[in-house]
């Protein structure tokens, strides 16, 4: 399975076709890190097996890898899904990249347009899994002042560090609220309101927009549980406005239209 | 000990709440005066950390109120601001901070008695759930 893969991404370099690709390789213990290969002979240090997490589409909007030229990427669902929602808010363009597709179990899947990796999307399971679905509903069935306490003590743990922000590839923007200092919107030393508030500001700036990597919480060297947010926002999308973000690049954003018949009950 | 009296900040948009509240003035109507006004161009312009920020200045009840739906002076901003407003409390529910505290009205120029009205019943309602301790507390809490 690997072979196939590194087939791949040896055929592209030689090719020229791409003169970049993002990937997986052995990193310390364990863990995958990501590889850039730039050269025929480093696509054989590529890997691809259960600790490959990561959503590898962050880097495809950083300048330091638009600066080597045409990337390839080999992504999994969730980094298909990142690259759909980065083509919808025109950060990557068909054509500009090749994606290598890799089904959950590393198969190399056929991707040759957006088209194809919709019609893919579009038959993957998406719902949350059991597990996470029984996290959520855990902190729905709390009082509020038990939801209260309850985050106030995981975002104590907070050191903005912004790694969230960085691991995320929906965070792209190059100028962040956060540094903004004219209004100070987020107090910048880690206090329990500038906590606060900057999860806020992360959980809402990612509404309808976030694709479920877990990259956050994987990258938190806190242990927030920022999925957590990141979900109970998607699935609130999903059920005001039937909008599910990254299945195609020509959708819209959920929060960037409006229907007049749009329900709520609680404007008087 | 004197009556708890809430400190509740409204943001209204220009062309409707604002001139709505304009017309409860000169109506001669009289509304609790627990309220501080911010003028905005548009419901749209309510950015989510607005409401935020007014709870860290000692807030604790927020009014955001507007054009009713079809009625805005940019054709769409109140539509785009109720969207974001549905998602946003359910973020602020989830996280715990108290949901009752922020009030949304639709109210239109014409309607200066309703402005006195929601006012008086949001003051009201907030008199009830007493100062917004749990948050007043962690402003005050220092580094961690």
């Amino acid at each position: 399975m690997m072979d196939e893969l590194r087939k791949k991404a040896k055929e592209l370099l030689l090719a020229g076709a791409v003169k970049v690709v993002i990937g997986y390789g052995k990193g310390s213990g364990k863990k995958a890190r990501p590889l850039f290969a730039r050269r025929p002979e480093q696509a054989d240090k590529l890997i691809f097996d259960g600790s490959c997490q990561q959503n590898l589409a962050v880097y495809l909007t950083k300048p330091e890898l638009k600066a080597l030229g045409r990337p390839a990427i080999v992504a999994a669902l969730p980094a298909m899904r990142a690259i759909l929602q980065l083509a919808m808010e025109n950060q990557v363009a068909e054509g500009l990249l090749v994606v290598i597709g890799l089904s959950p179990e590393g198969k190399l899947i056929e991707l040759p347009d957006f088209k194809a990796m919709e019609d893919y999307l579009a038959g993957a399971a998406l719902e949350l899994t059991a597990e996470q679905k029984a996290k959520l509903e855990k902190i729905e069935k709390m009082s509020p002042e038990e939801r209260r306490q309850y985050w106030q003590d995981q975002f104590a743990k907070c050191i903005k560090c912004y790694a969230c922000r960085a691991a995320c590839p929906m965070c792209y923007c190059a100028s962040c609220l956060v540094e903004c200092n004219q209004p100070q919107w987020v107090p910048a030393p880690s206090h329990a309101i500038g906590n606060l508030q900057w999860h806020v500001i992360r959980a809402m700036h990612l509404a309808g927009r976030c694709v479920d990597c877990g990259d956050c919480e994987r990258a938190c060297p806190a242990g927030i549980p920022l999925s957590l947010l990141n979900q109970k926002l998607a699935a609130e999308v999903f059920k005001n406005f039937k909008a599910r973000a990254g299945l195609s690049a020509k959708q819209e954003y959920a929060l960037g239209v409006f229907k007049p018949e749009d329900k709520e009950n609680f404007i008087k | 000990m004197a009556e708890f009296e809430p400190k509740i900040v409204a943001f209204v948009c220009n062309w409707c709440t604002y001139a709505g509240a304009d017309l409860t003035g000169t109506s001669r109507i009289k509304y609790a005066p627990n309220v501080r006004m911010i003028r905005l161009p548009c419901t749209g312009r309510i950015d989510f950390m607005l409401l935020l920020k007014a709870f860290d200045q000692g807030a604790d009840g927020i009014i955001v109120s507007g054009c009713h739906p079809g009625d805005c002076h940019y054709t769409a901003g109140n539509f785009h601001a109720r969207r974001r407003w549905i998602i946003f409390r359910q973020l602020l529910d989830f996280i715990g901070i108290d949901a009752r505290r922020i009030h949304f009205a639709w109210i239109s120029a014409a309607e200066g008695a309703k402005f006195a009205q929601f006012v008086n019943s949001v003051t009201a309602e907030i008199k009830k759930l007493g100062p917004y301790q749990s948050y007043q507390k962690a402003i005050g809490a220092g580094i961690e």
